[in-house]
């Protein structure tokens, strides 16, 4: 007991830590690969290459005034920060990144939680992440911050329909609501073949889910001054940015995860391959937010509830036409 | 139907015109290490150049003053001594500032100046740390050596 318990520990804090500085050097990848994408040089100030901007940007949002509002709603506002960045965390401790490993002499598994029913709490998350939006914005007591959080509100409940009707798929023909029996499903070909349009379908709801451009509207700098987190500043402003990034690593490991056959690959590297994939799944994710005009708040809702809806419902009972009567 | 794939495709091909552009040079120019070329009738710092002898063109006629029209230019004329000359008309200016703070730099002075003594220069790097810095003086602005301007000492105007 003691031992499973010290091993769960120690992987949470590494992942954490990894996370932490994924998210830190995915800012500075991000101002990168955009500005090469629109002809300009990006960050290269700052040690080799720029490489320190991460650091130095954490240093100044650490030294900034630590100021609160008037007439704000005190609990909420400092809990908001915290939820977003919980509920971002939550979802690595489901995913594999790998097979077993040996370290020490002891067999460890590359998952910090190997829960049977992780796909729903996959989604039981993600849906608790929209309560960090709402309550950032309502509890600021500014309308722009309002507005974002309502818009917010709107997109992540639309979006989640389609994003769960998508992930059913991959489990029906899988068999199993398990992360890791999941990835062993895809031993033979990869869940993105045999499902692609639930793959594009999760696609779009992943950039929906982390308020990403084109789905950006929460937080759109030119309309709403920033939108929900208008009102922090400092360490609580980077807290809601780490957030979004490790949401973003999240979302695309369990693209990864579900339709892109996990950690496996060739040759029997444990962690490598899940990364390059999710590495190139954040690249496209930069690509699009380089390429991709902001949708109209009613294009937004017309597209999920008229386009996405019906196509992954359609997707879903041909799938499980296939996986009854087929198989 | 026919129209929502021409949509979705042209979005997919936005897409790879972004990326093409990624393999692209920056067109960026890395300011302190490389300095952009200006074009040779760049209109910034002021010179008052010499003639080919070494004595001052400017003969403190005040036209310069006289049609700034940001009025930052100051010349105070003063009569030449005949044996130690400062210019070849019978005034010079003993002194002369310009304040690079009103200064709009539209070359008007150079266009008035009937001896060609005041030219603009292609220098741009002008920030001080006081507004009283942003005076320049007779002597900054005067060429240290005829020529120095980029402009031939030995012409009329």
């Amino acid at each position: 007991m003691k031992e499973i318990v010290i091993e769960v520990v120690v992987k949470g804090i590494v992942v954490i830590s990894l996370l932490m500085l994924a998210a830190a050097y995915m800012t500075f990848m991000e101002r990168v690969v955009m500005a090469r994408m629109q002809l300009r040089l990006g960050p290269n100030r700052v040690g080799p290459f720029g490489l320190f901007q991460p650091i130095a940007d954490g240093i100044k949002l650490l030294t900034k005034e630590s100021f609160q509002p008037d007439s704000i709603d005190v609990v909420t506002y400092w809990l908001a920060p915290a939820i977003a960045l919980f509920t971002a965390f939550f979802a690595f401790a489901l995913i594999p990144f790998g097979g077993t490993v040996t370290v020490f002499g002891q067999q460890v598994s590359l998952q910090i939680a190997n829960v049977n029913a992780g796909v729903i709490f996959f989604l039981a998350f993600s849906s608790l992440a929209v309560y960090a939006v709402v309550l950032a914005g309502w509890s600021s007591n500014d309308r722009y911050s309002l507005l974002g959080g309502l818009r917010a509100t709107a997109q992540m409940i639309s979006y989640e329909i389609p994003m769960g009707l998508s992930l059913l798929t991959v489990v029906l023909s899988a068999g199993t609501l398990n992360f890791n029996e999941i990835v062993d499903a895809q031993r033979g070909h990869w869940f993105v073949w045999t499902h692609p349009i639930s793959f594009i379908v999760y696609v779009i709801t992943m950039f929906a889910e982390t308020n990403r451009a084109p789905f950006d509207l929460p937080e759109a700098e030119q309309e709403l001054t920033g939108g929900y987190n208008t009102e922090y500043g400092g360490l609580k402003f980077a807290i809601f940015f780490l957030g979004e990034y490790v949401n973003m690593l999240a979302v695309s490991s369990i693209a990864v995860t579900l339709f892109l056959g996990g950690y496996l690959g060739p040759w029997d590297i444990p962690v490598l391959w899940f990364v390059v994939k999710v590495f190139i799944l954040i690249f496209f994710f930069m690509w699009v937010r380089a390429t991709m005009p902001r949708f109209r708040y009613g294009q937004l809702l017309d597209f999920s509830w008229k386009v996405l809806l019906p196509v992954s419902i359609v997707n879903l009972v041909v799938t499980s036409w296939f996986v009854l009567v087929v198989k | 139907m026919k129209d929502t794939i021409h949509k979705v495709l042209s979005m997919i091909n936005g897409l790879f015109i972004v990326l093409k552009y990624a393999f692209k040079q920056p067109i960026t120019v890395r300011y302190p290490e490389v300095k952009r070329q200006t074009s040779s009738r760049f209109r910034g710092l002021h010179y008052l150049t010499k003639w080919d002898d070494g004595l001052e063109r400017c003969v403190g006629c005040e036209l310069c003053a006289i049609i700034c029209p940001a009025q930052a230019i100051y010349v105070k004329p003063a009569q030449n001594d005949p044996d130690h000359p400062h210019s070849h008309g019978e005034r010079y200016a003993s002194d002369f500032q310009i304040n690079m703070i009103r200064c709009i730099y539209c070359g008007y002075c150079e266009e008035a100046c009937p001896t060609g003594a005041i030219v603009l220069s292609n220098e741009y790097e002008l920030s001080t740390y006081t507004r009283e810095e942003m005076i320049w003086t007779k002597d900054m602005l005067t060429e240290k050596y005829p020529g120095e301007s980029g402009r031939d000492p030995k012409r009329e105007i």
